[in-house]
């Protein structure tokens, strides 16, 4: 069963609801015994870093979670603060993360005041390397971003595409069976939900 | 880099939209799910809810119906009206809302803003400011649906907001509201350049020639507006509109 997970921070049900709009079936999962079933699984995120590794793990989710993704490789795809959740560490509360890419979550910096911090609004993919989670999707579509923290790959071939903001950083990441979007394709349109259709139908 | 955002602002008064002028005269002006469904329809870049009723009746946004418009909402949205408690930003936030749009409890409770930037990150967190000039001319900060008028000085209590982690900060001209005459452009400004987090205008768009003002002549990252995108002519008939993405790209 697709599986959402539900940290206490992260936008749930519209997810749920919209999958199930498109004929796709959801349970979204608030503790670890109930992802154990899980046969792909949706991370969403909103919120601090450290708050959300908190929520994981007084639900007991992390070590789960973990072993699904890199021993069952169960297909995971992470939105936003979930991406970033995926890293080794980040910044934001100086906090370890799930460690399941070699990456770390850093924080976007701008010495003059012309570059706001967040980054809010609507920015392009530079595509990096080919996946079929790009399947059907129009190059030259923006997608939604709201973040002030980042992720820095350290493997390039991590990296599906970028996005500029003052300078490049990761917008999609995939290493085996684990996809992020620091944007999100749920709030996308149409075109932007395209990409988490394609990584429920296709992986 | 990021474009620049047309924000259309919609007002809910029990479940129902509606627009005004200076902050009065509500007029029921449709369902917001239809709304929802034409701003769809129309890759609308973001939407603002507000409900306009709540702080005042000591209620909060009614969950019910942010449940309704999440599920509805393809593109980002957040909402507005009473937000108080981390509990009630973490309800929301589930339902599907990106962010929430805090007013007259950032007044009362500063330190809220900076509780809530810990727990949701600064990116979730909004914060609206209500302003009019007082007798000598000078901002002042209003809360309650505009009805009370606070000590604040509008500029520095725009600076305190960023600094106590609001991720993006709406700047509401009340004398502009619903006059369709521009925005407050020299504000606007001054606080854009002031902070280091994104400026939305508010009040006052009238014309997509105000939202290309407030993007040249500001250093602001958004426009949001209400009259702009219900109303049309001169009657002020309802009709929800949008501008096109060429007409948006090309201010």
């Amino acid at each position: 069963m697709l599986t959402i997970i539900d940290t206490g921070i992260a936008n749930v049900g519209s997810i749920k609801y919209k999958l199930f709009n498109h004929g796709i079936e959801s349970q979204i999962a608030t503790s670890g015994s109930e992802i154990k079933e899980a046969t792909k699984i949706i991370l969403p995120g909103v919120g601090h870093f450290k708050e959300g590794m908190k929520r994981l793990k007084q639900n007991n989710i992390i070590d789960i979670l973990v072993d699904k993704v890199k021993n069952e490789k169960v297909p995971i795809f992470a939105i936003c603060l979930g991406m970033q959740l995926l890293t080794m560490k980040s910044e934001e509360g100086n906090c370890k993360g799930l460690g399941l890419i070699d990456a770390e979550t850093v924080k976007f910096n701008f010495s003059n005041n012309s570059l706001k911090i967040p980054h809010v609004g609507w920015n392009k993919l530079h595509f990096k390397n080919e996946s079929d989670i790009f399947k059907n999707i129009n190059p030259e579509s923006p997608y939604y971003f709201t973040h002030s923290y980042y992720v820095k790959c350290n493997n390039k071939k991590d990296i599906l595409s970028s996005t500029t903001y003052g300078h490049e950083f990761v917008s999609v990441v995939n290493r085996e069976n684990i996809y992020g979007t620091q944007f999100h394709p749920e709030k996308s349109h149409r075109k932007g939900f395209q990409i988490l259709i394609n990584f429920v139908k296709n992986f | 880099m990021s474009s620049f955002r047309i924000i259309p602002t919609l007002l809910l008064k029990k479940g129902g939209l509606v627009k005004g002028q200076s902050f009065a005269n509500h007029k029921y002006v449709g369902d917001p799910i239809n709304a929802v469904r034409i701003f769809n329809a129309k890759e609308v870049d973001e939407l603002f809810f507000f409900d306009i009723e709540s702080t005042l009746n000591g209620e909060h946004i009614d969950l019910d119906v942010v449940s309704k418009l999440a599920n509805e909402c393809y593109m980002p949205f957040a909402v507005g009206g009473g937000i108080n408690s981390i509990d009630l930003i973490s309800r929301l936030i589930e339902l599907g809302v990106e962010k929430v749009v805090i007013n007259s409890y950032a007044i009362s409770e500063p330190d809220f803003i900076k509780e809530a930037a810990e727990t949701f990150g600064s990116q979730a967190i909004v914060v609206c400011i209500d302003y009019k000039s007082d007798k000598n001319g000078l901002k002042k900060v209003f809360l309650n649906s505009s009805t009370k008028e606070t000590d604040y000085d509008a500029l520095k209590f725009a600076k305190l907001c960023s600094e106590m982690g609001a991720g993006e900060l709406v700047l509401n001209s009340i004398e502009k509201d619903g006059m369709q005459n521009g925005f407050d452009i020299d504000f606007i400004k001054k606080v854009s350049d002031l902070v280091s987090v994104p400026v939305i205008g508010g009040c006052g768009a009238g014309n997509l020639s105000h939202f290309k003002s407030l993007k040249l002549s500001t250093n602001a990252s958004a426009g949001t507006g209400g009259s702009f995108f219900v109303f049309h002519g001169p009657l002020n008939a309802v009709l929800i509109s949008y501008p096109k993405k060429s007409e948006i790209n090309n201010l």
